[in-house]
């Protein structure tokens, strides 16, 4: 495994990834906490998949211990692939007859909208793609 | 200590005071929202079919959205009826309806029946105190209600005439429109003289209501 102790810009790179998984989970809990609005199902998962991730990347960056990449990387792919299938529901690309969710919050309610393209989804998505191209860059620099 | 863990304390720090400095200025932009929505939509708050309780020119208009088969408004019910008779006079409580469970648009249905027989708040309380075995969610069981109408008197023969009245669907669908339109997400909501509750629970509901006092 890479030393990250002689590897700054492995370091930087980690750090971006930690960076990202915080403000997605501090802008998650803001729309739940503090605007209110009910997380759907497919949301959870996404959670799920996110929150980790800020406490894996920070041990990393503390101890200087590249390991969390293969902790988080299966966790970026899974919450990467839920947010693709959330955004082909929001875009109805996938009926939402066709979705796991039940009584409460439909998954494809739409909350927010920014500039006409900018959902809650959209900005999930957003986020663990980010992760996944980092992850990428970091294997492809340090690990093949 | 090193850079690396300064830059780490840092950010953090960064990320949870942007996160305060955004609830704040969402907080007292929120405030100002609500104060315009008071004023703007003050149709939406009451009804012509709203059934209500107190003076009309109370200086307190306490609007609750809530559902009976929600376990949050049969716990708050209590709270607030103590609150009515405390401030007796001053308040006018207003009830609107939001269909958030399986059978509520049923109980509420029954409900608006025991109305037109003038129990409607004595039907309302059974229906809360019989909540845990009529409304469970694991096995709900809502033909119970039928037992316990006679209780308070109601005469359920014709409750069962009433209740498919096509009346009470819209009336239902009226509600969950406005609740909608004033963004009410969960049960029970509570508006006090337009102004949404600020933080939710029962002192803070007390206190907002003394406010206008």
């Amino acid at each position: 495994m890479i030393n990250l102790k002689k590897n700054q810009s492995a370091w930087y790179l980690l750090f971006l990834c930690w960076v990202v998984a915080s403000v997605a989970t501090a802008g998650s809990l803001f729309f739940s906490q503090v605007m209110g609005f009910p997380p759907c199902e497919l949301c959870w998962y996404q959670r799920i998949f996110m929150y980790p991730l800020v406490i894996f990347f920070v041990i990393s960056l503390i101890s200087l211990d590249a390991s969390a990449f293969k902790y988080s990387l299966p966790l970026v792919i899974l919450g990467w692939l839920t947010a693709l299938y959330h955004n082909l529901l929001h875009y109805e690309i996938v009926p939402e007859s066709a979705t796991p969710c039940r009584e409460g919050v439909s998954c494809a309610d739409i909350w927010i909208n920014w500039l006409g393209f900018i959902t809650i989804p959209m900005l999930s998505f957003i986020a663990f793609s980010i992760l996944l191209i980092i992850l990428t860059i970091f294997y492809r620099r340090y690990l093949k | 200590m090193n850079k690396q863990k300064i830059t780490v304390i840092i950010t953090s720090v960064v990320v949870i005071i942007g996160f305060v400095i955004a609830t704040f200025l969402y907080n007292s932009n929120q405030d100002a929202k609500d104060s315009l929505i008071a004023k703007e939509k003050e149709s939406l708050f009451v009804r012509a079919h709203s059934p209500q309780m107190g003076p009309a020119d109370a200086p307190v208009q306490l609007v609750e959205f809530m559902d009976p088969e929600c376990e949050s408004c049969r716990v708050f019910y209590s709270f607030v009826k103590h609150l009515m008779k405390k401030y007796e006079g001053k308040i006018q409580l207003t009830i609107r309806y939001v269909p958030f469970h399986g059978n509520s648009k049923f109980a509420i249905a029954i409900l608006e029946s025991a109305r037109k027989q003038g129990k409607y708040w004595e039907t309302l309380e059974i229906l809360f105190e019989k909540q845990p075995l009529w409304g469970n969610h694991h096995k709900p069981s809502p033909e119970l209600i039928w037992n316990y109408l006679p209780m308070v008197g109601v005469d359920v023969d014709q409750v069962k005439k009433d209740y498919k009245d096509p009346a009470y669907t819209k009336l239902i669908e009226q509600d969950f429109a406005d609740a909608r339109e004033l963004g009410v997400k969960a049960t029970p909501t509570f508006f006090i003289n337009g102004k949404p509750l600020r933080n939710f629970g029962y002192e803070q509901l007390e206190a907002q209501i003394k406010e206008h006092l």
